[in-house]
This record gives C-alpha cells, sequence and structure tokens, in this order.
C-alpha cells in the first residue's frame, strides 16, 4: 500500500459521489418506484426495521442517480438550525455557514434523513416546504429562501417499530412522502446477500439465516427486535475470519440484541443447536 | 463468647414462649426439650429462632419442625438446614398443613436430594431460558409445566421438576435442553398429525393392538429415531449434544437388525410419522431398544384433546381473519357486497430451506394478499398440526362470526390477567423469602357519586386557586434559552462584545458566544396511591378528595400524566384496587364523579398495591415516573399483615418499584410516621402533613416541588 492509501481523503460532502456501486439486493420494485420518484421531484420515505438494508439502499440509488448522498443520523437533540444552518463568528465577524441540508439543496444532492421521528419538532418546520411541491427550504435567519433544483431529493427513514408513542412520525409529515417499506428480505434472498458480503459457504450463510429466523420468532417475548440482516453480515464476517460459529454469533448477534441474561442464555443454546 | 448450652429445662420454658404453648394445649415442650438439649447453644438458639417464625404461620407447623430439627441438624450444614424450612413452609403456603408436614417429617429424604441437588438442575432456574430456546425454535408458544415424565400435549412441555442424572451440572443442564428439544419436535415434526389427517386416529391406532402400552412404547421408539434424524438434519449442533448424552449414559446403537433398518428408513428426509405407524405394524412383536436418557414418553389422548381444542378454535379464528382481511382489501368507500363474495386461495410453493416442507402464499380473487404477524402465525400454527390449510378453512367467516373471545389468545396468567385478577408475590421478612403467588389482586371502578363534591371544592378554595394555577404554570415546559454556551442556534451578541472587548485589552476572551434554546419538556407519568382504608372515615377521607381535586386541577395546567387509584381489601385473598383516574384517562365529569365516590373501605395491605401499581407504571414509557402515596397510617390487614411484617412486605414492594426505575413518595398525616417511613421509602421520601386540614393545599405544593 501506498503512503497515500494510509490517510483519510478530505471532501465536502456535497462534492462526493459514489463511484463503485454499493452491494444492493433487491428485493421488489423499490429500485424503480425510486427512480421514478425522483424523477417526479417527489420526497421518499423508507421504513422498516434497523439492519434492513434501508441506509445501504440510500447509498445504492445515490450510485445510480449519481448524485452526491448527505445522510443526517437524527437525534432528540437535532434542531431546525443544525440543518438549515447558522451563524458563527470568525475573526470578530459573523459568518452564515450552511447546515447539510441547505448544501444538499443547493448542490442538488440527495439528503436523507435517517431515524427521522428522532429530530427535535421543529425540523418539520423545515421538511415540510421541501418535502411538497414548493421544493423550497426557507432560511428564517438569512431571510432568504432556496428553491431546490430538480436534481435534489428528500428522502426520510422511520422505524415503525420501537419508538415510543410519542415519536409517531405525524400524519401531516407522512403525506407528503411515497413511502418504501422495507423489510427483512426472505430467506433465500438473504442466504444470497449474507453470502456475497461475508465470503461465508451456502450451508454457513443458510445456517445464518436459520438462526436469525429463530431471533425474530422472539421478537416481542424479550426482544425487542430478532437479529437485522445486518448484524448476520457482521457474524459472517467474524466466521470468515476462521472465528468459531458459536462464538461469532455470540459476540455479533446475541450480546448485540440483548443484556438480559437469560434471553442470552437462550440465545446462545438456539446457536449452539445449529452450529 | 462461647456460651453453655441450656439446659431440658430451660429450653422447655423457651419452647413453651415460642411455640406459645398453653395449659390446655395438645403439645407439650418436654419431650421436644429433652432432645435438644444435647445440642450445641447455638444450634438450640437456631431452632428457638426458627420455631418462633414458623410458629407465626402456623403451630402445628412449628411444633413438627422442632421434633424434627435435632435430625436434620445432625444431617445438613445449616443453609441448608434453611432451605428444607422454606420448602416446608413454601407447600404449606400453597398446599396446606398437612403436606408442609410431611416435608419437615421427611428430613432425610431432603438431605439425600439436597446432596444430590448440587450438581442437579431445577426446572424453576431453567424454565424461562428453556421456553424462550423452545419459541425460537419454532413460532408456536410452548409453555413449561412439571410433571413427573417429561411429555407433551402440544400446549405445555412437561418436565421434571429437577435433573440429577449425571454427576455435573453442566450436563444435568444439556439433557433438559435435549429433552425439551424432543420433546418440541414432536410437535414441529407432527408426530400427532397423524391423528388429525387420518380417518384413524392415533389413541384408536393403538387400541386395535392387543396391548395398546407396548404399541406406543414401539411407536414412540420410532418416532423417536425419527425425530432425531430430523433433528440431526436441521440443528446439527443439537444433535450432536444428544450424541454426547447418549455417550455418557452408555447408550448403544444396535448396529443391524429390524431396528436398524427401520432407522435408516426413518432417517430419510420424506420420512412422516406414517412411516413409524407402518414399522409399528411390522414389529409390533419386537422388543424397542432401551430408550434414550432423553427420551420422554407419548400422552396421546392429551395431545389428541388439546390439538382437537385448537384446531377448531384456529379454523373459526383463521376464517375470522379472512374476513378481516377480505373488508380491508375493499375498495374504498365501498362496502363488500354479498354477490361478489371474494375467492380466497392457498398456494403452497417450495420452501427453499426445508425441501419437505412449503411457504404458504394466500390470494384473494388471485391477488397476493399480505397478511399481518398474527395471521401469519395463526397459518403457521394450523399448518403445523394439519400440514396444511384445509379448502373449507378458506371461506371468510361471516357477519355474525366475529366473537370477542376468538381474539383472546391462551395463556395462563394472561388470561387472568385480562379478566382483572393478578397474583402477586409477598416478602416474609422472617423467612427472608416471597410466599409466591401470595395475593390476589382484582381492579375495580369506583362507583360515581352524583354528588357536586368537585365544585363544592372549587368554591372552597376559591381565595387559593388562581394563585395554585399561577405557581403550576410556571412550571409548565417552556423555550428557555441558555446564554453563553459553546455552540447554539444564535449569536448571543452579549457575550460577543465582551470578548471583542477582552481581546482588544488583550485579555483572554470567552469562548461561549451562543445562545442555545432548550425546551424543558417535562416527560412524567405520576400515579397516586389513595388510602381508602377504614380508618380515613370522616374528615380524612374528605381532605383525601380535596386534595385529589386540587391536584387534577394543577397537574390539568401541567399536562403531567397522572393516575389514581384507591386502594383496600380485607386478606390476601381480597385485595382491591380502585380505579378513580386511569393514566390514559382525561380528566373528565366521570372522574370527578369517581373522586367524589371514593369511601373509607376496609383495611390497608400496601405492598401488594405497589407491586400491581409499578407493573402498571412499567407498561408505559416516561422519563420520570412517580408513585404518590397519600396515607393515613402503617400497613394493615386482618390476616397477620400488620407491624414488622407489613412494613417488611411494603418496604421490599417499594425496592422492588426503585429498581424498576420509579420514585416512591409517601404523604402521611400520621404522627408516629418517623418511626416507619424512613425505613420504608428511605430517609427523604416522605412527608408528614400534621394538620389535616392542611392537606388538599399540601399536597399540590408537594408535588411541585417534587418534580421541580
Amino acid at each position: 500500500m501506498s503512503a497515500a492509501a494510509h490517510k483519510a481523503r478530505v471532501l465536502k460532502v456535497e462534492e462526493y459521489l459514489i463511484h463503485e456501486e454499493p452491494y444492493y439486493q433487491p428485493v421488489g420494485k423499490e429500485v424503480e418506484l425510486f427512480e421514478a420518484a425522483y424523477r417526479n421531484g417527489l420526497p421518499v420515505l423508507l421504513k422498516g426495521p434497523t439492519g434492513c438494508g434501508k441506509t445501504r439502499f440510500m447509498e445504492h440509488m445515490a450510485w445510480r442517480l449519481k448524485r452526491p448522498l448527505i445522510t443526517v443520523s437524527c437525534h432528540d437533540d437535532l434542531t431546525a438550525s443544525d440543518l438549515v444552518g447558522r451563524y458563527l463568528i470568525m475573526g470578530g465577524e459573523t459568518v452564515w455557514v450552511d447546515g447539510p441540508m441547505a448544501r444538499a439543496v443547493r448542490a442538488g444532492a440527495i439528503l436523507y434523513l435517517d431515524e427521522v421521528v428522532e429530530a427535535r419538532k421543529d425540523t418539520t418546520v423545515v421538511i415540510h416546504p421541501l418535502a411538497d411541491d414548493r421544493r423550497v427550504l426557507p432560511m428564517e435567519k438569512t431571510g432568504e429562501l432556496l428553491a431546490a433544483p430538480p436534481e435534489f431529493c428528500l428522502a426520510i427513514s422511520y422505524n415503525p417499530g420501537y419508538q415510543s408513542v410519542l415519536k409517531d412520525l405525524k400524519q401531516s409529515t407522512r403525506q407528503r412522502f411515497v413511502a418504501l417499506e422495507f423489510n427483512y428480505p426472505s430467506a433465500a434472498l438473504e442466504k444470497k446477500i449474507v453470502m456475497h458480503e461475508t465470503g461465508v459457504d451456502e450451508s454457513m450463510a443458510d445456517m445464518l439465516v436459520k438462526f436469525a429466523g429463530m431471533t425474530r420468532n422472539l421478537k416481542g417475548s424479550g426482544l425487542e427486535e430478532g437479529a437485522s440482516t445486518r448484524l448476520l453480515v457482521h457474524a459472517g464476517k467474524l466466521i470468515a475470519s476462521d472465528i468459531d460459529p458459536r462464538i461469532a454469533c455470540r459476540g455479533a448477534i446475541a450480546e448485540a440484541l440483548t443484556d438480559d441474561p437469560e434471553m442470552l442464555a437462550a440465545v446462545n443454546e438456539l446457536s449452539a443447536s445449529l452450529f | 463468647m462461647h456460651q453453655t448450652a441450656m439446659t431440658a429445662r430451660e429450653i422447655e420454658a423457651r419452647l413453651e414462649a415460642a411455640l406459645e404453648l398453653v395449659q390446655y394445649s395438645r403439645y407439650s415442650a418436654a419431650p421436644l426439650a429433652s432432645a435438644l438439649a444435647p445440642l450445641t447453644r447455638a444450634e438450640q438458639e437456631y431452632v428457638l429462632r426458627w420455631a418462633e417464625v414458623i410458629c407465626k404461620t402456623n403451630t402445628d407447623l412449628a411444633y413438627q419442625f422442632v421434633a424434627n430439627a435435632p435430625q436434620a441438624l445432625s444431617l445438613m450444614p445449616p443453609p441448608t438446614v434453611d432451605a428444607w424450612i422454606i420448602r416446608a413452609m413454601d407447600v404449606y403456603d400453597r398446599e396446606g398443613l398437612y403436606p408442609g408436614c410431611a416435608i419437615l417429617g421427611r428430613a432425610a429424604l431432603f438431605a439425600a436430594e439436597a446432596a444430590a441437588a448440587v450438581n442437579g438442575v431445577a426446572l424453576e432456574e431453567m424454565s424461562h431460558v428453556l421456553e424462550l430456546f423452545v419459541q425460537g425454535l419454532s413460532g408456536r408458544k410452548l409453555r413449561i409445566d412439571v410433571a413427573d415424565e417429561p411429555y407433551t400435549d402440544t400446549v405445555s412441555l412437561f418436565l421434571p421438576d429437577r435433573l440429577h442424572v449425571f454427576p455435573t451440572r453442566d450436563d444435568n443442564l444439556r439433557l433438559y435442553k435435549a429433552t425439551v428439544a424432543l420433546l418440541w419436535a414432536q410437535t414441529w415434526y407432527g408426530t400427532f398429525r397423524l391423528s388429525a389427517r387420518h380417518a384413524d386416529a392415533l389413541p384408536d391406532l393403538l387400541e386395535r393392538y392387543p396391548q395398546p402400552a407396548r404399541a406406543l412404547r414401539v411407536f414412540n421408539a420410532f418416532e423417536t429415531m425419527r425425530l432425531i434424524a430430523c433433528l440431526a438434519r436441521e440443528l446439527p449442533g443439537l444433535h450432536r449434544d444428544l450424541m454426547a448424552l447418549d455417550d455418557l449414559s452408555g447408550w448403544r446403537e444396535e448396529r443391524d437388525g429390524p431396528w436398524a433398518q427401520a432407522r435408516q428408513r426413518l432417517a430419510a428426509p420424506g420420512a412422516s410419522v406414517e412411516d413409524s405407524a407402518a414399522l409399528l405394524e411390522a414389529h409390533y412383536a419386537t422388543e424397542p431398544p432401551a430408550p434414550h436418557c432423553y427420551e420422554g414418553v407419548l400422552h396421546v389422548e392429551l395431545a389428541e384433546r388439546a390439538m382437537r381444542e385448537r384446531i377448531a378454535r384456529e379454523r373459526d379464528q383463521f376464517r375470522v381473519a379472512l374476513a378481516r382481511l377480505r373488508m380491508e382489501q375493499a375498495p374504498r368507500g365501498g362496502a363488500v357486497r354479498a354477490s361478489t363474495p371474494g375467492r380466497f386461495e392457498l398456494r403452497a410453493l417450495p420452501d427453499s430451506q426445508y425441501p419437505e416442507r412449503h411457504e404458504f402464499s394466500l390470494t384473494l380473487d388471485g391477488q397476493p394478499l399480505a397478511p399481518g404477524a398474527d395471521v401469519r402465525a395463526l397459518m403457521d400454527s394450523i399448518i403445523q398440526d394439519l400440514g396444511n390449510i384445509p379448502e373449507d378453512y378458506l371461506v371468510a367467516a361471516g357477519d355474525g362470526g366475529y366473537r370477542a373471545d376468538m381474539d383472546r389468545t391462551e395463556g395462563g396468567t394472561e388470561t387472568t390477567r385480562e379478566q382483572g385478577v393478578f397474583l402477586y408475590n409477598e416478602w416474609d421478612h422472617a423467612r427472608s423469602h416471597y410466599r409466591k403467588d401470595w395475593c390476589v389482586l382484582r381492579e375495580h371502578n369506583v362507583s360515581p357519586q352524583d354528588e357536586p363534591f368537585v365544585e363544592r371544592t372549587l368554591r372552597k378554595y376559591a381565595g387559593v386557586l388562581p394563585e395554585l394555577r399561577r405557581t403550576f404554570e410556571a412550571l409548565r415546559g417552556e423555550d428557555r434559552l441558555l446564554r453563553r454556551q459553546l455552540n447554539g442556534d444564535d449569536v448571543d451578541f452579549d457575550a460577543l462584545v465582551e470578548a471583542q472587548v477582552d481581546m482588544h485589552r488583550g485579555r483572554e476572551s470567552g469562548e461561549r458566544l451562543f445562545i442555545k434554546r432548550r425546551r424543558l419538556e417535562r416527560n412524567i407519568a405520576v400515579m397516586f396511591m389513595v388510602d381508602m382504608s377504614g380508618s380515613t372515615k370522616g374528615w380524612i377521607n374528605d381532605a383525601e378528595r380535596e386534595a385529589l381535586v386540587l391536584l387534577c386541577e394543577a397537574l390539568e395546567i401541567l399536562g403531567d400524566r397522572y393516575a389514581i387509584y384507591g386502594f383496600s381489601g380485607m386478606t390476601r385473598m381480597r385485595c382491591e384496587l380502585y380505579r378513580v383516574k386511569r393514566l390514559d384517562e382525561p380528566y373528565n365529569d366521570e372522574v370527578r364523579q369517581r373522586i367524589a365516590g371514593i369511601l373509607p373501605k376496609d383495611y390497608t395491605r400496601m405492598g401488594v398495591t405497589i407491586r400491581h401499581l409499578t407493573y402498571l407504571l412499567g407498561e408505559i414509557e416516561a422519563r420520570t415516573k412517580l408513585l404518590i402515596t397519600l396515607s393515613d397510617g402503617k400497613p394493615d390487614d386482618y390476616d397477620g399483615y400488620r407491624g414488622d411484617y407489613g412494613i417488611e412486605d411494603t418496604r421490599q414492594a417499594l425496592i422492588e418499584a426503585r429498581n424498576a426505575g420509579i420514585h416512591p413518595f409517601c404523604i402521611t398525616i400520621d404522627n408516629e410516621a418517623r418511626d416507619y417511613l424512613p425505613h420504608m421509602y428511605g430517609a427523604v421520601n416522605w412527608t408528614l402533613v400534621d394538620d389535616v386540614r392542611r392537606l388538599p393545599l399540601k399536597v399540590s405544593d408537594i408535588y411541585r416541588r417534587l418534580t421541580l
């Protein structure tokens, strides 16, 4: 490896294009649907449990549409000014600095707000005008209105499963979006994904998928969620690096799912039954 | 300091006091005392202490204990003796005096069991893990229950309550797991499916043989072979465990002969229960091989009965679910027309993972449907029993077909909980153990009282109400501007100017130049637990009700979620909880009338109430959870729930509540509260309102300070 390879590259988010195709295995017609929504300037809502491939899908679409992808992981302290921008002080002067949303609109990028219900309520104020046919971003503090170019696309994700009722997505928000539902892929497809992503052989991928099914059987009986495809990929990668499958499943899946000792014991017994 | 042992005479006197023996008692302490005399002083004290404790439960039981104590002490170390006593008292609680005394009478047996149990495993410690394990293996829940021999009726898996077959604990654990897996395999790979599909049900089939018991044994042997082969194919890790257990128990597989051939036939991937039935016919006369150590027995009639019930129920449930699905699929605005009933069809696709199984997809008039998780679970369960979904299931139920009880799932505690009956443990401090499922609690609604109590109260306090409202309005979550922050939404120009000035003067300038807007969100759920015991009769009850009225006024302003429950009852079998306002209920006229309807009832059993309200608070999500008790005295109930016992149980219940993330607080009017409340609630988590007339205003004030 050359010296340059060890250094992280510094790029502006709105200039960063994905050049290599991110692996994505379509489950239904979601790619076509997203493209059609994009062409029509419609915003998109991705629904689905954690680790089922929402973020990967967005990367794949960004690559397909050749647009930069700006991802914001929403948290409960995220305010509207974190998204739009704010004045900062530089050398005694105030300077306006764009937030990720304003940058995305300016650059005609794809803006992906991950787990949008986690954000503060006031963020909806800036999402709404961008998400309907106005397609504008009002910047209250500068007094400007940023009109989005046709290339700009807004996508948000939302996990209907585990958030509290207090954080449900409001009707006025969700009814602005084209919704794509994501779920865990079918066993055959999931096996294919695990094999592709990790390099384990077919029989091992088979076992991992079966194990995921077992943990999904426990959803609601002490587990909030079953093992996601992402966790299977983690376990598969460890197994491909010659870790004993039972140890890999314990570390990558069981411990990631729960802290409850009895549940851990049960999940570990399940993996011990398979491998 | 080493004390000399007591003489028989001294012991006799102490015993008489401990056992509360009186002149006319049918027991005499003298023979007991002389049996205790040879023991050491420490042992004598130990026996006397426990005798006193047990006597509080039952005198006869205590007498039995003392009579057997010398033998027990010679056989077991003290911790095991403790376990022996606790076991006897648990049995007494559950089954009565005679079985309880029987445990005490058989100290030697208990000692032997305890010695064996060091490496054994109790089902109790494993049952939850095993339940989850089985549920992970397949979708349908199976309960774990106790029986002498392992078997399943397809609803529960029955297992012995202790296993100490092998010298190490790990192997005994493995034996539990293997036994459970094999029983699960019976339900999953269709051992009982024969009965559902054949005209000839399994019990009838066996009855045809001259010796049905023998036929059952042979059939079980074949089924075990088939199921082990299934496990070997699909759960190789588990199969390794089975083989290891076979090795340990010295089980040998015969290499040739009719059984080896049968094994081969049953190991083929397509083999089903029909093959076992056919082999039974051919080999009925042959003696089957020895059973595996993890092999259970078959109770075909029990399984048959449970399956028949479930099949009928699930058929109805499925047809109701189809009717619902059709409603959902109907074009918006248009009702389902009777002329187009909609045809459901089921298509079986080969399962990619298991060649012998199919994935089923449901269509309505050719359109594929995506049924919800509950319907899919139902389909899986039907397929598990029948192998497929028969044609006659695919007819949606008619309009009258829906019955509320069909939606109810099976399950012991759940159903009783749905019916509003709850069982809770109670802490017995003398034993340092819980009494299992000791209290029976029911929820009732307070009957609304059509009296203008609330209006009267509001009029009475009209002078102070505006002030009360104002103080609570000030608490309401509002945006607060935090100045001089490292980062924020806006520039703090005051700070900026100062920083500039500092810089010009060559001084170090501050970095905190921003304003942050922080919304203080009150995410509080509070539960008020109001004493409705007989002792509150009169002005205390009035003060309590007035306090609740003012509190509701204040809390409505604040927007905190709150619930009000009254409690009372008599004996552990009749603990009553009165709903005044649920957490999700608005403060409406009905609630106002219920507040008016709060009346003094019977006694105060606090522990069980706290446990139930803890359970209710556990069901909801809130950043802060409060449990506030309004009380007028110590816990007190008719059946001995008083003094230390009541206080210690209440304390234990409060510890449980705290462990569940709840902050308990107590407002009392009992002037002696200082003696026991700090012990129960902790030094700062209670307050005394010594003047009852001030209670109404104080409660709101205390709440405000608590949640500031």
